[in-house]
């Protein structure tokens, strides 16, 4: 079966809070159908508020977001397809693991045996089977981002939207996830956008970064290391962060040299 | 084994004090020679205690009948009506500072209201009961109603979820643990209000409740039956306090305290 990706496309899109607070400024940028875009700036910039624009948690003052399908038309947006994971995991904790995963299931309807199945299959790719009785309050933080991860694969989404899942754990934990991450990306196929303040994760895991200051967009670039050479300790690779890093760098206006 | 130890040093201890107070009780009423009348003795308050076992029992039952269906009257409309105020702002806005000021009112001086309303008899003690009960579970639902975690909330509204959905699948499992706290305080005044509608409500008969016995007991210049019927109507309290803290426990100790625990030690 061939699925039929959207393209997520924001278009010209700003937001002013009330009190005139400009969080975002004519932002446009598209993140290929099933392509991963990696979302960068200093904090503040306006990364989670582009985020919640595009899951349709909040609305931009003026310019849309649009899902874009394959033939050029509007894509459906619904719950099923599209799947958020922010940086906290919002478990609920008086649910074991299978049933935290399950829940998107069960609010779409989905029959008890067939979700608890759909969820244990996430769970076991995910290596947290061992856990999936446990609750929320007995599970490491990074553990509870992993089940965070797996809950958004349950409901073969064609959208993932990630708001800075790893910014509360450690670095060596970071690196477990971000291979998570890749293979959540893998699994669904999903058009992903990731917001991360990582300059490493954003070259190990995207095809294109957009570097963001003060709620405009700097700089758009297309990550040119091929899969294989994403090796952390690689010339090539270090070079590339390097070189965003230099980005992110003036755009927040800091001297580098 | 730690925790057995634990569980032994914590009943130890009450019944440890309750039993030198008695002894001190019964030291001094022997020493200083004050009439029975005015404080009896604990032994004799035991002899009159097995005495008048029947009627005690008896009046027991009706007081803990009476306090039982009055605490659950008022735990099913506390929380159903306070999560009807926590999820409607306007109700919010303008019934929850009601709840508060109300529970000062010290209900129980609705009493005789009630007898006007519901005769003398069984429903004024337990519409006397849920008067005072209720205002505690209510103002613990709707605490534990409004402060839901706010992410939990934007997670429901992400999937679709419609308000009766979020309700029972997050705001009432979510504010279990703030509305134990108000029923264990509920059950606690629920005895009170029985005893108070009994004091009022004047039924009496052969299966007299508790605050007719001390009522009766105090015009017959009885003071150890009085003193007996208040150490069991302490009793009824009790049982139901520890009831609601059982079941309380049973809800919500796999999840929230137990959790919290886990999570302290994990930092
Ligand atoms: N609900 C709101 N009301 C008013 N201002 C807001 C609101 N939400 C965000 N802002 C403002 O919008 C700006 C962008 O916020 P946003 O959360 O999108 O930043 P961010 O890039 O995600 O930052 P961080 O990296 O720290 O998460 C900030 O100046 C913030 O104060
Ligand atoms: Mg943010």
């Amino acid at each position: 079966m061939i699925r039929k990706l959207p393209t997520l496309d924001f278009q010209s899109v700003s937001r002013i809070f009330s009190g005139g607070v400009y969080a975002l400024k004519e932002v446009s940028f598209s993140i290929p159908a099933g392509g991963l875009t990696a979302v960068i700036g200093p904090s503040g910039c306006g990364k989670t508020t582009l985020l919640r624009i595009a899951a349709g948690l909040e609305r931009a003052t003026t310019g849309s977001v649009k899902l874009i399908g394959p033939d050029g038309g509007a894509y459906e947006r619904a719950s099923e397809n599209l799947s958020v994971c922010f940086q906290d995991a919002r478990l609920l904790p008086w649910r074991n693991v299978t049933d935290n995963v399950a829940l998107p299931l069960e609010l779409a309807g989905v029959s008890r045996n067939e979700r608890i199945a759909r969820a244990n299959q996430v769970i076991a790719a995910a290596g947290l089977s061992s856990a999936q009785a446990r609750l929320p309050a007995q599970l490491s933080g990074g553990m509870r981002m992993r089940v965070a991860l797996a809950r958004t694969l349950v409901t073969s989404p064609d959208v993932l939207l990630l708001d800075e899942p790893c910014s509360a754990v450690d670095e060596f934990t970071r690196m477990q996830l971000d291979e998570e991450i890749f293979r959540v990306w893998q699994v669904s196929g999903a058009t992903t956008m990731l917001i991360t303040h990582s300059v490493s994760e954003a070259v190990w895991l995207a095809d294109q970064i957009v570097v963001m200051n003060m709620g405009s967009i700097h700089e758009i670039r297309k990550v040119a290391l091929p899969r294989n050479a994403r090796n952390r300790t690689s010339a090539a690779f270090l070079l590339e962060v390097e070189t965003v890093m230099r980005s992110l760098a003036c755009a927040a206006g800091v001297v580098v040299e | 084994m730690m925790r057995v130890m634990k569980s032994i040093r914590m009943i130890a201890a009450p019944v440890i004090a309750v039993t030198f107070i008695l002894v001190a009780w019964q030291i001094a009423v022997m020493m200083s020679g004050v009439s029975a009348f005015l404080v009896p003795s604990p032994l004799a308050i035991g002899q009159t205690m097995w005495a008048s076992s029947d009627r005690l029992i008896g009046g027991a039952i009706q007081t803990a009948m009476a306090s039982t269906i009055g605490f659950v009257i008022a735990a099913v409309i506390g929380i159903l009506v306070g999560s009807m105020i926590a999820a409607v702002p306007f109700l919010r806005r303008s019934l929850y500072p009601l709840a508060t000021i109300l529970q000062m009112v010290p209900l129980v001086a609705v009493a005789p209201l009630l007898v006007i309303w519901l005769g003398f008899g069984l429903p004024t003690a337990i519409a006397a009961a849920t008067v005072v009960a209720v205002f505690p579970v209510l103002a613990a639902t709707i605490d534990g109603q409004v402060s839901v975690d706010p992410g939990l909330r934007e997670f429901f509204l992400l999937h679709g979820a419609s308000a009766w959905t979020r309700w029972r699948k997050l705001d009432l499992p979510a504010s279990i643990p703030a509305i134990v706290t108000g029923l264990r305080i509920a059950a606690g005044l629920a005895v009170i209000g029985a005893i108070v509608g009994e004091f009022v409500s004047g039924y009496g008969g052969p299966n007299a409740p508790l605050g007719i016995v001390i009522m009766t007991a105090m015009r017959e210049a009885r003071t150890d039956l009085v003193f007996a019927a208040i150490a069991l109507s302490a009793v009824v309290g009790f049982a139901l306090f520890g009831a609601v803290s059982c079941l309380g426990w049973l809800l919500v100790s796999r999840w929230h305290a137990s959790g919290v625990n886990s999570l302290e030690q994990s930092k």
